[in-house]
This record gives C-alpha cells, sequence and structure tokens, in this order.
C-alpha cells in the first residue's frame, strides 16, 4: 500500500498531482483515495493533498503516516518531515529545500525540480517533474496510466501541453534510473 | 330575470371564523371571484400563511399549501418553479410579511417571482390576540405596547409595499383599502391586474389591502373603518405605487 | 462492465440525486458542503432542472416545502449551523407529509464551531431535529459509493413514506474522492396524487401541518407514528466487520467507521478479537444485531466524532448488559486509527 502526501504552497499543482495519481491508479484498477487538506488548512501556507493506492480496501481516511512525502517546497519539508513512514521515502525539491533531513530511518530522493522545470521552459509543470520522480522511485502506477489520466483531467483547450507534461515526466524519471 | 351575481364556485359554502367587521371575508371573497371570472382556478395553488388567514384554505375551493410563519414567499417560489403554468399567490397579513417574513418577501420581490402577494395591513397581530406589529402606528396601543407604540422603544411603522416597489423585480405594486362598494371594488381590480400580469409571465406583484380589526382595536366595525382611513390611510396612503408600464 | 469514475463524495451526492430524479434543489452556502450547491448548480440546468439560491437556509427549506407540495424530487443540502436554521421547515415537512432529502454535512460546534469535519449532530438528526413528535429517516454513508447509493435510494424512499429523508454525512466524505460506480438514472417517477398544481380532474389538495382540533391532530399523530413503525421494520440497514468471534464490539458510522475497521485490522494483528457494528440507518437505528451479539460480547465502545451520542442508543439496544464506553475526538479534529487501538487495549486490560 502506498499512502502518498503530496505538499507544497499554493499554485505549485499539488492537488491536480494527487488527482492525477488517484485516477491512474483507478485505471490499473486499483483501490484508491484522494483526500484534499480538510477545511481551512487550505487557506495559506501549505498547500497539501493525501493519496492511497493499494491492493486492498481502503479503510481509513486519513494519512498519518505517510509512505512517501513529495515536499515542493522548505515550509512543507519542515512540517511532515517527521511524519513519514519508518523505511519510508522523502522526495524533495532542491531547487528549494537546502536544508539536510534530520531523519535517519528514511530516504533521501533530492530532485532540483524548480530547475528542471524552468529548463523546460514552463516553471509551473514542477509537479509533473516530481511526479516523475515519484512513480520513478516508487513504481506505484505506470507512466502510461499517468498519461492517460492527465489527458482525462485536463480540458481539451490544455492538450496542447500535453507533450510538454510527458516530457517532463519522462525527464524525470530518466534521472532516478 | 337574469342572475347578476352568484356563491363563486371557488369558495367552499362554509360560514367563516373571521370576526364580525373583519374584512378578511370580503376579500377571500375578491380573490375568488377573480379567480373564477379568470377562469383559472384549475391551475391555481394560494399558499396560507400564519396568522388569521392561516386557516383560508377552509375557504378557497382549490390547492392550497400552508406554510409556516413568514415563509409563504419561500413556499410559493418551490411551487412556482415547479409548475409555472398555475397562478401562485400568497396570502399574508402584515404580522406575518412585514416582521418575520421579512428577508423572503424581499427576496422573492428581488428575484422577480412570478407570483402574486395579498397583503393584508390592519397594523397588529390579530390571530395571537392584539399584539405590536411593525405596522402598529406612532401611540396605538396593543397588548404588548399597553401605554401605546413608543418610538423610541420600537421605532416606526415599517412601508413594506414601497420597498417592495423598489426592486427591479417587482412589475407591480398598489395599496387600496376596503371600507366602501367603491373601494372593494378598486381593491378587486388591483387582484385581478397582479393575477393577469402573473398569467402573462411578468413578474412579482403585490396588493397591499389596508384592513380593520375591530376586536383587537377594542371598536366597533364601522367606527373601525372610520379610524382606519383617518389613521392608518395617513401612514399608508392608498393609490398605485409602481405600476407596470414603469417597468423596462 | 460499468466504469468507474472518480468523485468528490459531495459531488457524487448531487449526481446521485441527479440520476434518481431530483429535478429542483434549494439551498444555501456553507462549507463544508459548498460542492454540492456548486455541483447541481452547474448540472441541473442541463437536465431541465432548476438549482436556486436562497436568502437563507430557512428560506430554502420553505422551497423545498413548495416544491415538494408541487409533487418534484426536492433536495437540499447544509451544514451543522444551516440545519439547525431549517428545523422548523423540516417539522412542518414531516407533519404536512411532504418528501424531500436534506443532506447535512456535520462540522464542528456547537455554534459556529468548525469547518471541519465532525459528528456532533446525531441527536438532532436521529431524534426529529424540530419541534413536534416526529422522525426522519437518517441514512449515515461511509464511503463515497455508499454516498451515491443512499442518495439514489433516498428519493424513493422519502416518497414512500411521505416523509423527509436525511443524508448524514459529514466533511470527510463530502472532500475525499473516490472511484463510484454511478446507477442508471431513474426515469419513473411515482404518481403523487395528494399533489399540488394543475387539478382538473380531481378535488382540491391541501398540504399543511395544520391541525387546529387536537382530536384531528392525536389521529395525524397516530397515523404518523405507525408509519415510523413500518419505517423500523423495513428499513433498518447496517453492516458488520469481523464480528463472528468477537469479543469485544465497537460501534461506529460514518466515516468514523473506516478508521474504526483500521484499527480493528490492527488490534486482530495482536490478537485481539474486536469487531465493528456499522449502523448505516442510524433512524431506525438497528437496535437487534447489538442484542444478538451481546452474549458473546465483553464490552461495547461507540467510537464517535463527537463527546458520545450515538452511545445512548446502543445502550438502549442492550440496556445494562454489558458496559459501553466511548472514544471519539472533538470540534474536528480527526481521530487516528493508532488513537482506537490504545484506547481498545486500555479497555480489553481492565476488562481482564
Amino acid at each position: 500500500m502506498h499512502e502518498l502526501l503530496l505538499a507544497g504552497f499554493g499554485g505549485q499543482g499539488v492537488m491536480l498531482m494527487g488527482k492525477i495519481l488517484a485516477y491512474a491508479g483507478m485505471k490499473e484498477e486499483k483501490q484508491v483515495m484522494f483526500i484534499p487538506s480538510y477545511g481551512s488548512e487550505m487557506r495559506g501556507g501549505t498547500a497539501n493533498c493525501s493519496v492511497i493506492l493499494s491492493e486492498e480496501e481502503i479503510d481509513a481516511p486519513v494519512v498519518s503516516k505517510p509512505t512517501v512525502l513529495v515536499a515542493m517546497n522548505t515550509p512543507s519539508f519542515d512540517k511532515f518531515e517527521s511524519s513519514v513512514k519508518e523505511n519510508g521515502i522523502i522526495i524533495l525539491n532542491s531547487s528549494l529545500i537546502t536544508k539536510e533531513t534530520t531523519r535517519e530511518n528514511v530516504k533521501i530522493v533530492k530532485v532540483p525540480a524548480s530547475d528542471i522545470a524552468k529548463g523546460l521552459g514552463n516553471e509551473r509543470i514542477i509537479n509533473m517533474v516530481l511526479l516523475g520522480t515519484l512513480i520513478a522511485v516508487t513504481n506505484c502506477v505506470k507512466v502510461g496510466s499517468i498519461m492517460a489520466s492527465l489527458k482525462e483531467i485536463l480540458p481539451p483547450h490544455r492538450h496542447n501541453l500535453l507533450p510538454l507534461n510527458q516530457k517532463a515526466i519522462e525527464d524525470a524519471m530518466s534521472l532516478v534510473k | 330575470m337574469d342572475k347578476v351575481s352568484s356563491f363563486p364556485k371557488t369558495l367552499v359554502d362554509v360560514p367563516m371564523h373571521y370576526c364580525p367587521g373583519c374584512t378578511h371575508g370580503i376579500i377571500h371573497r375578491l380573490v375568488a371571484e377573480v379567480i373564477e371570472e379568470m377562469e383559472i382556478a384549475f391551475k391555481t395553488v394560494g399558499i396560507a400563511s400564519v396568522g388569521c388567514s392561516c386557516f383560508c384554505y377552509d375557504y378557497f375551493n382549490f390547492d392550497v399549501v400552508a406554510s409556516a410563519h413568514g415563509r409563504a414567499p419561500a413556499t410559493a417560489t418551490g411551487v412556482k418553479r415547479v409548475h409555472p403554468e398555475c397562478l401562485v399567490f400568497t396570502y399574508q397579513g402584515d404580522g406575518d410579511l412585514a416582521a418575520i417574513g421579512t428577508a423572503e418577501i424581499i427576496h422573492a420581490a428581488v428575484r422577480g417571482e412570478k407570483i402574486s402577494v395579498i397583503f393584508v395591513n390592519n397594523g397588529i397581530y390579530g390571530m395571537t390576540g392584539g399584539q405590536m406589529a411593525p405596522t402598529t402606528l406612532p401611540e396605538m396601543k396593543a397588548t404588548t405596547s399597553p401605554y401605546g407604540r413608543s418610538t423610541a422603544l420600537t421605532g416606526y411603522p415599517i412601508k413594506m409595499t414601497e420597498m417592495l416597489a423598489l426592486q427591479d423585480g417587482c412589475v407591480y405594486a398598489e395599496r387600496t383599502k376596503i371600507s366602501s362598494v367603491a373601494t372593494i371594488n378598486k381593491t378587486k381590480k388591483a387582484i385581478r391586474k397582479s393575477f393577469e400580469l402573473q398569467i402573462a409571465g411578468k413578474g412579482f406583484s403585490v396588493v397591499e389591502i389596508l384592513s380593520t380589526c375591530p376586536t383587537n382595536w377594542g371598536m366597533e366595525p364601522l367606527e373601525s373603518i372610520k379610524w382606519m382611513e383617518e389613521n392608518l390611510e395617513t401612514y399608508y396612503p392608498v393609490g398605485l405605487i409602481k405600476d407596470e408600464k414603469e417597468v423596462k | 462492465m460499468t466504469t468507474k469514475v472518480l468523485m468528490k463524495g459531495s459531488e457524487a451526492i448531487a449526481e446521485a440525486a441527479i440520476l434518481s430524479g431530483c429535478r429542483y434543489f434549494f439551498g444555501y452556502p456553507i462549507t463544508p458542503q459548498n460542492e454540492i450547491p456548486e455541483y447541481l448548480a452547474k448540472h441541473l440546468p442541463k437536465v431541465g432542472g432548476t438549482f436556486l439560491q436562497a436568502e437563507s437556509e430557512i428560506s430554502a427549506i420553505y422551497m423545498v416545502l413548495g416544491g415538494a407540495a408541487a409533487g418534484a424530487r426536492v433536495m437540499t443540502s447544509s451544514s451543522s449551523p444551516g440545519i439547525s436554521l431549517k428545523q422548523e421547515g423540516i417539522s412542518y415537512m414531516a407533519g404536512a407529509e411532504t418528501p424531500c432529502v436534506i443532506v447535512n454535512i456535520m462540522r464542528g460546534g456547537p455554534g459556529l464551531g468548525a469547518i471541519q469535519g465532525a459528528q456532533p449532530d446525531y441527536w438532532q438528526a436521529t431524534r426529529g431535529g424540530g419541534h413536534g413528535d416526529y422522525r426522519l429517516l437518517v441514512l449515515a454513508p461511509a464511503t463515497v459509493q455508499e454516498a451515491v447509493d443512499l442518495t439514489y435510494q433516498a428519493f424513493d424512499l422519502a416518497d414512500k413514506y411521505r416523509n423527509p429523508v436525511m443524508i448524514l454525512g459529514d466533511g470527510i466524505l463530502a472532500q475525499i474522492m473516490e472511484p463510484v460506480e454511478l446507477p442508471e438514472a431513474n426515469n419513473q417517477l411515482p404518481d403523487k396524487a395528494w399533489a399540488v398544481g394543475k387539478n382538473e380532474n380531481r378535488p382540491r389538495n391541501i398540504v399543511s401541518s395544520s391541525y387546529p382540533k387536537v382530536d384531528e391532530l392525536e389521529k395525524v399523530s397516530i397515523r404518523l407514528h405507525e408509519r415510523y413503525a413500518q419505517i423500523k421494520k423495513n428499513e433498518v440497514r447496517w453492516d458488520s466487520y469481523l464480528t463472528d468471534d468477537a469479543e469485544y464490539v465497537i460501534a461506529s458510522y460514518g466515516s468514523a467507521a473506516r478508521i474504526a475497521k483500521a484499527a480493528i485490522k490492527m488490534a486482530r494483528a495482536e490478537g485481539i478479537k474486536v469487531g465493528l457494528i456499522r449502523p448505516i440507518s442510524v433512524w431506525p437505528f438497528p437496535t437487534e444485531p447489538f442484542q444478538n451479539i451481546v452474549p458473546q460480547t465483553k464490552f461495547f465502545l461507540s467510537f464517535e466524532m463527537c463527546t458520545g451520542q450515538m452511545i445512548d442508543d446502543v445502550r438502549l439496544a442492550i440496556g445494562n448488559e454489558r458496559p459501553v464506553y466511548h472514544y471519539g475526538r472533538l470540534g474536528g479534529v480527526i481521530p487516528l486509527p493508532e488513537e482506537l487501538l490504545a484506547k481498545i487495549k486500555e479497555l480489553v486490560k481492565e476488562a481482564k
């Protein structure tokens, strides 16, 4: 079971990233749940959501100890670093997060996601870069399911962005391998 | 010999519970006659409110939904949205419409809800036993203003129909009174105009009818009519407040 | 094969209402249920329906009364403080025997409280809620799929019993997204000979909750009471989990029941024989499963996101036969399975 916690600031595409993962999981006939941060946590500061991908029925609609944390900025890293499950993974956007982890029992994956996105000409696809890293590190869903989901979730007038998104995901995946 | 008048089929032939000298009975009959003359009883839904007229469904011989105190315009909205082809009217007193139901009536007008409002104003709560209403005149005695309405304590009478007429959704607003054959006929004309405008799909309209409450005013019926014209009418002048032609 | 779609709980409720034939929605904004009116504002006009935002919750519920009296399938939704405002109208609708579906997406209270999900309105929902001697049929979904299924059925139940039906959810259920299978659109709505509207070939219809003669009102009250007895007989819904060999039984509904399930799995892994009874209809309350399991059970634990309200119904079901405890978090704090597990272990230790 993957319990993913995705965190950043508003505008980094945290929610979209979560929805794509849940959608892709559903396409693979997994049990999935997308959990937005409840209530007023939505306002200001960090934006975060959780996604559970499982082969079995999902019970609790809450992720308290994520198996993976994707931290897009420093406040998110500070807030959630300690919650990650033992032997879990923290994927961090090293373009913005310069501090080192204090955890000893987690795997750290550093990705200069903002810089990669900038290099691809669109800073807003930072979420796709990190999505690529996430699926390369965890194998939680297949890249094909992600692309199929993106096509369904994005409105048709945004479909011109699909190749760029795909490139961001694939570039990030190749960096991990 | 030709028959010139008969009991309208739109009224149930039972004795009414209203006090002697109360004008609800006359207004009920006017509403019923207009509906009969327009031949629309088969598609009329009345909305009863709370107050002396809350049992109007015992007398109106067509469909009625009974709402709560002040909520008739909201209930009328629900009925009218489901059955736009029906004539939907509320029948409300001043305690109901001008106090607890202020929000509902204003917003029905704001929305231009295609309903007709029969607003009977006698400046007092009748059914509950003569308490002060928002429409009660300054210095007028009621059971909850036993020394006369103090404007320092409770403010001034509310002019609802003028306020409703200000709303763009309101296409017609008129104030009439029940005091003589002439004013009864004028009231009937106003009710008919309101119903016709609704059938034509125009919008919200209200007919305010100055009425009497001999029981709670503590007067004889004829005396109360005189008092109404000399007092209530000076604060609430009768006449056309907003005409359909003003509406663009 | 039916395809699954990923939907938010609140939007799934709204879509299920449309599929069930609901064409009128009257409401007023309040968090955390705004996605219900927003979804319907977008989608009802596409199927010839009407979404109308009222000036208040009070006005909204009386629009529902009007729409229901006119024979339509009507819904409103709100969250705790807004549901309090609607109570007058809900009582009138119960008294006037008008069907409708009311969704309460509960949040922390009392007063303005907080907008996070909680379960503090159990008493209000299951005891009628407003003035007078009446009941609502109250269904409490735990998953988005169940929210779809129960909302879809709620309109049929409301029409069948001519009574308001409440969907009792919480901010968690409303906000999560899960895959759902949507039912077929219902195109066969029941005739309502009692409703107002065009009346060419029938006597007049009066829809009212006013019965000034006491003997008449007593008769109406008895009729309503008999109908509630029918609902109790026919509409009790519940689910259970690992109760066959359970020595300890958790009572929990809605989102809390899912947290309970996770805690039960953890406890079972440690060899503690604990199970779950989950009321799906919280009124009528499933008393039988609780009564039947008494002989094998050492204690009951009512797990609710409030200070303990359903615990009363568990006690009413089993009497003084066994101890009944409560655990929950308040104000919108979501209890974690680990916390419940700790409580279970503590109680098991005391019971030994």
